[in-house]
C-alpha cells in the first residue's frame, strides 16, 4: 500500500502486455482456425463413412 | 437400440445420427487442427495428429451424447491421442527445439508481424501441461472447468498452469524484445531459446 504511487504504473503496464499477449494467443489461434480445411480430412471421413454404411 | 428416450423426443438413430454427428464434427476440424498446431509446434505433425483425433471421435461415435458439448470431447481426444504419441516417441526438449525452429521457419508470409513469431517460439517453449491449459482458455474459448475436464485435473490446477504459462510466457517475450533491439532476429530467437531453458531450470 505504501508503495501505491509507485506500484501503480508498473502493475498497468505488466496488464497491458498481458492483455496484448492474450490477444497474440487468440490470433495465433484463430489464424489456423480461419485456414480452408485440407481436402483429406473430409476425403478420411467420407472413406470411415461409407466403411461403417457397410459395416 | 433400446435405450430408451428421454422425453418425448425420439432419439437419433443409425444414419441420421450418423449424419447429425458427422456434420458438428466438421465444424470442428478447424478448431481441432488449431489446437493440434499448438500442441505440435508443427504444422504437417498437427494435421496427422487432427486427422487422428477426427477418426477417433468418429469411431467413438456412439459413446458421444448428442447435444453435449463436442468440441470438449473432441479437445479431450486430440490431446490423449498427442500424448499417447509422445510417450511411443519420446525425444523430449530435442523435439520441442527441432519443432519449434521448423515453426519459425515455417512462418512464409514476410508481412507477419514479429511479435507473433516470437509468441509462437514462446509458446513452444512452455511445459506441455501449461501450453495446453493456456490455449484451452485463453484461445480456445473454455471455462477453467471445461479445460480442466479435457486434460483431467482439477480446476484449480488448470488455473494455475494458465497462470504460471503467462507468466513464462510474458518473461520470455520480454527478453525476446530486450535482445531484438539492434539485433537480427535470429539473435533474438537464440536469447529467447537460451532464457525458455533457465526458466523451466528454475522450475
Amino acid at each position: 500500500m505504501d508503495e501505491r504511487r509507485k506500484g501503480t504504473a508498473p502493475l498497468d503496464e505488466a496488464r497491458l502486455r498481458q492483455r496484448a499477449i492474450g490477444v497474440k494467443l487468440r490470433q495465433m489461434f484463430d489464424e489456423v482456425v480461419n485456414e480452408p480445411v485440407p481436402d483429406e480430412f473430409l476425403d478420411i471421413l467420407r472413406k470411415a463413412d461409407r466403411k461403417s454404411g457397410e459395416g | 437400440m433400446s435405450a430408451p428416450p428421454e422425453k418425448d423426443t425420439a432419439p437419433l438413430e443409425g444414419l441420421a445420427r450418423d449424419k447429425v454427428f458427422q456434420r458438428e464434427l466438421v465444424t470442428l476440424i478447424p478448431h481441432l487442427r488449431a489446437f493440434a498446431r499448438t500442441l505440435t509446434g508443427d504444422a504437417t505433425q498437427a494435421d496427422d495428429l487432427a486427422q487422428d483425433a477426427m477418426i477417433k471421435a468418429w469411431d467413438a461415435r456412439a459413446s458421444f451424447q448428442l447435444g453435449t458439448n463436442m468440441k470438449a470431447w473432441t479437445f479431450m481426444i486430440l490431446r490423449n491421442q498427442f500424448y499417447s504419441d509422445k510417450r511411443r516417441s519420446w525425444r523430449s526438449t530435442q523435439l520441442d527445439q527441432e519443432a519449434a525452429e521448423r515453426t519459425l521457419v515455417a512462418v512464409d508470409d514476410p508481412g507477419a508481424p514479429l511479435a507473433l513469431d516470437e509468441l509462437r517460439l514462446a509458446m513452444s517453449m512452455l511445459p506441455y501441461e501449461q501450453r495446453e491449459a493456456l490455449i484451452l482458455v485463453g484461445a480456445g474459448g473454455f471455462a477453467y472447468e471445461e479445460a480442466a475436464d479435457i486434460c483431467g485435473c482439477a480446476v484449480g490446477t488448470v488455473k494455475s498452469r494458465v497462470s504460471r504459462a503467462r507468466k513464462a510466457l510474458q518473461g520470455i517475450l520480454e527478453t525476446g524484445a530486450y535482445d531484438r533491439d539492434g539485433r537480427e532476429a535470429g539473435d533474438a530467437m537464440r536469447s529467447i531459446i537460451a532464457d525458455a531453458e533457465r526458466l523451466s531450470a528454475i522450475r
